[in-house]
C-alpha cells in the first residue's frame, strides 16, 4: 500500500509541474520576451542539475570518485567536440572511460 | 519548411532511433536494476518510468525511500528534483499550436515531453510547418517511452547479468549525454544560460539542497536573460 502512494505521489508531483506549464503555455506567445525568459530558465536549469548529477550525485553514483566522474565526463564532452558535435562517440567514450576506470583503477 | 506529413513522420523516426531511444533504453536499465536491487516489485518500476518521465526525480525517489524517508518528504523532493519540466512545458507548448477545440489533449502531450523531446523539438520545429509538429513530437515521444519501458523492464529482470561496474555507466550515461546534447545548441543565449547555470546549480545545492533547481533556474535564468538582452543591445 505505501508502495502504491509512493509512486502515485511520484507520478502526481512531477505531473502538477507539467500541467501548470500547460495552463501558463497558452498565455504565451513566442515572440514575448517572457517566452525568451523561461527558455533560458530551463537551459539554466538544466545546465545545474547536469552539474549536480555529475559533482554531487543523488543515488549509486556516489560510490564512484569524484575524479572518476569528473574525467570521464570531460573525456566524453571533448570527445564530442573533437568529432564534430557527433553525441555518439562522445557518450560512448565518456561511458567507455567510466566503466574501465571503475574495472582496471577501482582505487582512485 | 517540411509540409509532407509523410516526410515528417520518417524525420521523426530516424531522429528518435538514431540515438536518444537508445539512450533511454541503456540508462533505464540503469534505473530498472537499481529497483531491483531496492527490492521494489517490476510493476512499480515501470510506473515510474512511464509516470514520471524524468529520471533525476525517479533517482530521487527510490533513494529517499531506501534512506528511510516519509512519504511527504519523497514525494517533495521529487518534486523539487523534477521543477524543470514547469519551464520546459512553457516553453515548448506555444511551438506546436492547436485548434482551440483541441487545448484538453496537450495535457497528455506533456506527459511525453522530457529533455530528448524538448531539444529535439527546439532542434527541428524551424523547419517544420506548425500543423506537423505535433505528429513529430508524438511520434519521437511514443519512440522514446517505449524503449525507456523497454529498458526499464530489462534492467530489472537481468540486474544479475548486468555486472555493476556496468550499471553504473548506464547511469553515469544519463547526465553525460544530456550534456552532449546541449552542447550542441547554438543559441547564444542558451549557451550562456547552461554556463551560468552549472556553477549556480552547485552553489544552490550546497547553500539550499532542496530549492537548489528552481534557485538555479531563477537566478541563473533570469542572469543569461538579461546579459543575452545586453549583448543584444550592444548590437543593434
Amino acid at each position: 500500500m505505501t508502495l502504491v502512494l509512493l509512486t502515485l505521489g511520484g507520478i502526481g508531483a512531477t505531473y502538477v509541474w507539467r500541467a501548470v506549464g500547460v495552463i501558463f503555455a497558452t498565455k504565451i506567445t513566442t515572440d514575448s520576451p517572457v517566452f525568451l525568459w523561461v527558455t533560458v530558465v530551463s537551459y539554466a536549469m538544466l545546465g545545474g542539475l547536469i552539474a549536480r548529477m555529475i559533482v554531487m550525485p543523488i543515488g549509486p553514483l556516489i560510490e564512484v570518485s569524484l575524479t572518476v566522474r569528473l574525467l570521464s565526463f570531460a573525456t566524453g564532452l571533448a570527445g564530442f567536440f573533437l568529432t564534430g558535435k557527433r553525441i555518439f562517440p562522445g557518450v560512448i567514450i565518456g561511458v567507455g572511460l567510466f566503466i574501465s576506470l571503475q574495472y582496471f583503477y577501482p582505487d582512485i | 519548411m517540411i509540409v509532407d506529413p509523410r516526410e515528417v513522420s520518417r524525420l521523426a523516426c530516424r531522429d528518435a532511433i538514431s540515438f536518444p531511444a537508445f539512450t533511454l533504453l541503456f540508462s533505464m536499465i540503469g534505473f530498472g536494476s537499481l529497483v531491483h536491487q531496492s527490492d521494489l516489485p517490476l510493476l512499480m518500476a515501470v510506473a515510474l518510468t512511464a509516470g514520471i518521465w524524468g529520471l533525476p526525480g525517479q533517482l530521487t525517489l527510490v533513494e529517499m525511500h531506501v534512506a528511510g524517508a516519509s512519504l511527504f518528504f519523497v514525494v517533495l523532493g521529487v518534486a523539487l528534483a523534477n521543477a524543470r519540466f514547469l519551464p520546459m512545458v512553457v516553453s515548448f507548448m506555444p511551438l506546436m499550436p492547436s485548434r482551440s477545440s483541441n487545448r484538453a489533449s496537450r495535457f497528455v502531450l506533456a506527459q511525453m515531453l522530457s529533455i530528448n523531446s524538448w531539444a529535439a523539438g527546439l532542434r527541428r520545429f524551424p523547419d517544420i510547418t506548425p500543423e506537423l509538429r505535433r505528429r513529430y513530437y508524438v511520434l519521437f515521444g511514443v519512440i522514446c517511452m517505449g524503449s525507456g519501458v523497454l529498458g526499464t523492464v530489462i534492467g530489472f529482470v537481468t540486474v544479475k547479468l548486468v555486472p555493476h561496474e556496468i550499471a553504473l555507466g548506464l547511469i553515469f550515461m544519463n547526465p553525460l549525454f544530456f550534456a552532449v546534447l546541449l552542447a550542441g545548441v547554438t543559441s547564444r543565449s542558451a549557451v550562456t544560460a547552461l554556463l551560468v547555470g552549472a556553477p549556480l546549480g552547485l552553489f544552490f545545492h550546497v547553500i539550499v539542497p532542496d530549492l537548489d533547481l528552481l534557485l538555479t533556474g531563477a537566478v541563473g535564468g533570469t542572469l543569461a536573460f538579461l546579459i543575452d538582452r545586453r549583448r543584444r543591445s550592444k548590437v543593434l
